[in-house]
């Protein structure tokens, strides 16, 4: 199968400092991700705010320009793109943002801003728009009134469909979805995430998922892709990932998510501190200040370790045959490894 | 154990629109006792974060508490306390964690100053004191190197500590009642967990008794000891955490479960609750919840339903409880 989407080496630098705003630094906020999405298919991307994970969604989208690296899209290199042939692609290639606050115009009525795309990209005569604006509003679960409401008139959870529905007038093949779910409660959240599989299912819509939340994320993710401080660390099928998490970041984030039943509580590991600060890179893994593998060394301090295949999984640790291992047969008791302290 | 801090019959009333009266909060009622966690859960609209407003006296006009109603902190009815006595309860012996630190701070003052001027507004400590009980606190919610970040402002802060802070601010009053409403929604999943581990703590050192208010039931389960379940301004259900997650006995209960995504086990499609939380000036009549309700009767529309007690200090406020109601 080939991919859709193929994201190279790709890489985003930003300059902070300079006059006036203290001292001159380059921080990478992503750095050599590559990964594939396939047609219809679901690639999560979960890390923590800071890990650079909205920053890969927006570069492949070209809201913000990359520093290195290549996007292609259905073959087509998206970064030597301009014009027509830009806006033809951009078509196709769409965005859900996670605050249905801030991302709707608040002077807009609903159905003028699920109208914007079809009339930018003249996808209808004009007559045509309104009866295809009631059906885009049903396909995400609204009444067609809602068309003439402002957003502030509209939920939380009815604004994210309006959002979706905008996203989808233009009949994107790929869509980012930037924590579209991490602002609503969890019963709007289950709501958006049953929508966005039916949407997925129906019309056959390439998703990069971006979430915090591991247990969201499973829900639409076939693959996963785990990122710390603009690094993948992580990257395998769903039920890999979620099951034997070889990198100790992963670990750490599936004990993070809420075991809902008080009898079967996870083993919690709650991390230490927090990740290095973005000017100051440490030369080796940047996770290493923070890692409680029981094999970290001096090494993992020294050298960076590169995204490489361990099993089914690509991860960037030193010790991921151990990790693996322990997955498979562990150790006895006595010796296995002993969950970190917690946080004093 | 005998109960620190209890809610009787708490009802908050509003001028709702068109010259009517809503009642966002509708005879809740709520026992704490110290040591324990009470967790309070609902979906945004239920009227959470107005009980615990209400918990302060801080309901924001129009709104009033119906005179009624009682909340008693250890024999003291906070509804009759006036002045330098209601000060001393508000921010003092109940302290409040809000949701969003971003919004709470002040930030144009160093998070130390704010510590330091809540310590100096509820104890005798002044000058110097202040100051190093303000780091003292700091340090003990985990701001590593408390006395050099005492001159940090908000902005330079991540999430997680801008958290910790509101949390210092919040323990400055040597507070027996900590209320946590939504203290971890804005924030990544692994700094929910330092937080909700950081609270735990703090209650077992301290021998406070918490009130942690979430939309999120999957959150609550290994942190809470009790549970109510809030809808539409109303305790549908309470009980004990393993009994509520054993077997669930309000309808509306259940359905939180069937939104929550889970890590183990098949990936099940999620079961939403239909609709959403009417609001407070058409709450429907009868019981609440009939409109959503997947597990309806026919007299659920007509006879509001009992509060129907299940053991001591369990209640469900369900027809299906009641034998023969169906």
């Amino acid at each position: 199968m080939t991919a859709l989407l193929e994201v190279n080496d790709l890489e985003k630098r930003f300059d902070t400092g300079g006059l006036l705003r203290g001292p001159r630094a380059i921080v990478h906020a992503v750095n050599g991700v590559s990964f594939e999405v396939a047609a219809g298919e679901t690639l999560g991307l979960v890390g923590e705010s800071g890990s650079g994970k909205s920053t890969v969604g927006r570069v492949i989208l070209r809201l913000t320009p990359a520093s290195a690296g290549s996007v292609r899209f259905g073959g087509v290199d998206v970064f030597e793109l301009s014009g027509a042939e830009l806006r033809a692609i951009r078509r196709r290639m769409q965005i859900v943002f996670q605050d249905p606050y801030s991302s709707l115009d608040p002077r807009m009525r609903a159905g003028s801003a699920v109208a914007e795309g079809l009339e930018i990209h003249r996808l209808l005569p004009a007559a045509e728009i309104p009866g295809r604006i009631d059906e885009l509003f049903q396909e995400v679960g609204l009444d067609p009134s809602f068309a003439a409401k402002f957003p502030h008139e509209c939920s939380g959870g009815q604004r994210q469909r309006i959002g979706i529905a905008r996203a989808l007038a233009v009949d994107p093949a790929f869509l980012v979805c930037d924590e579209p779910v991490s602002a609503l409660d969890v019963s709007v959240q289950a709501q958006v995430l049953n929508l966005l599989a039916d949407l997925q299912r129906r019309r056959g819509i390439a998703f990069l998922f971006i979430a915090h939340d591991l247990a969201v994320v499973r829900q639409l993710a076939h693959r996963i892709a785990v990122m710390y401080f603009g690094r993948i660390v992580e990257l395998a099928p769903t039920d890999t990932v979620i099951r034997t998490p070889l990198h100790p970041y992963t670990q750490a984030l599936i004990s993070a998510v809420p075991e809902p039943d008080p009898v079967r509580q996870r083993t919690r590991i709650v991390l230490k501190g927090e990740p290095p600060k973005p000017m100051a890179p440490p030369p080796g893994c940047p996770f290493a200040s923070r890692c409680f593998h029981p094999m970290k060394n001096e090494v993992c301090v020294t050298d960076l370790p590169p995204l490489r295949q361990v099993g089914a999984t690509q991860v960037a640790c030193h010790y991921a045959e151990y990790s693996l291992q322990q997955a498979v047969s562990p150790q006895p008791a006595a010796t296995k490894p002993q969950p970190p302290a917690p946080n004093s | 154990m005998s109960d620190l801090l209890e809610v009787q019959d708490l009802r908050i009333r509003f001028p709702a629109p068109g010259g009517g009266v809503s009642v966002p909060v509708d005879g809740v009622s709520l026992r704490l006792a110290r040591g324990e966690t009470l967790a309070l859960v609902g979906e945004s609209g239920s009227g959470k974060s107005l009980t615990a407003l209400a918990l302060l006296r801080l309901v924001p006009p129009p709104g009033v508490i119906d005179p009624a109603s009682r909340i008693v902190l250890e024999g003291v009815n906070l509804l009759e306390l006036q002045g330098e006595a209601l000060r001393a309860v508000r921010g003092g012996r109940i302290g409040l964690v809000f949701q969003d630190a971003m919004t709470s701070l002040n930030p144009v003052i160093s998070i130390g100053e704010q510590v330091r001027e809540t310590v100096a507004a509820h104890r005798t400590l002044r000058g110097r004191e202040a100051r190093e009980r303000a780091i003292a606190l700091l340090d003990e919610v985990g701001v590593p190197a408390a006395s050099t970040r005492y001159r940090s402002y908000p902005h330079e802060l991540s999430g997680g500590l801008r958290q910790r802070a509101l949390i210092a601010i919040a323990l400055a009053g040597e507070p027996d009642v900590l209320i946590a409403d939504e203290p971890t929604t804005a924030l990544d999943v692994t700094v929910q967990a330092q937080i909700l581990e950081l609270l735990d703590q703090l209650r077992i050192s301290r021998g406070m008794a918490v009130l942690l208010i979430s939309h999120d039931l999957g959150l609550v389960a290994g942190r809470a000891d009790r549970v109510a379940v809030m809808y539409a301004g109303q305790i549908v259900e309470e009980a004990s955490t393993a009994r509520l997650f054993r077997s669930p006995s309000h309808p509306y209960t259940r359905a939180l479960f069937g939104s929550i995504p889970r890590l183990d086990g098949a990936v099940d499609r999620l079961v939403p609750i239909a609709g959403a939380v009417p609001l407070p000036h058409a709450w429907p009549s009868a019981c609440r919840f009939h409109p959503r309700c997947p597990e309806v009767l026919a007299r659920c529309s007509i006879e509001t339903p009992p509060v129907v007690p299940l053991a001591p200090g369990e209640m469900s406020r369900c027809w299906l409880l009641v034998k023969g109601a169906r």
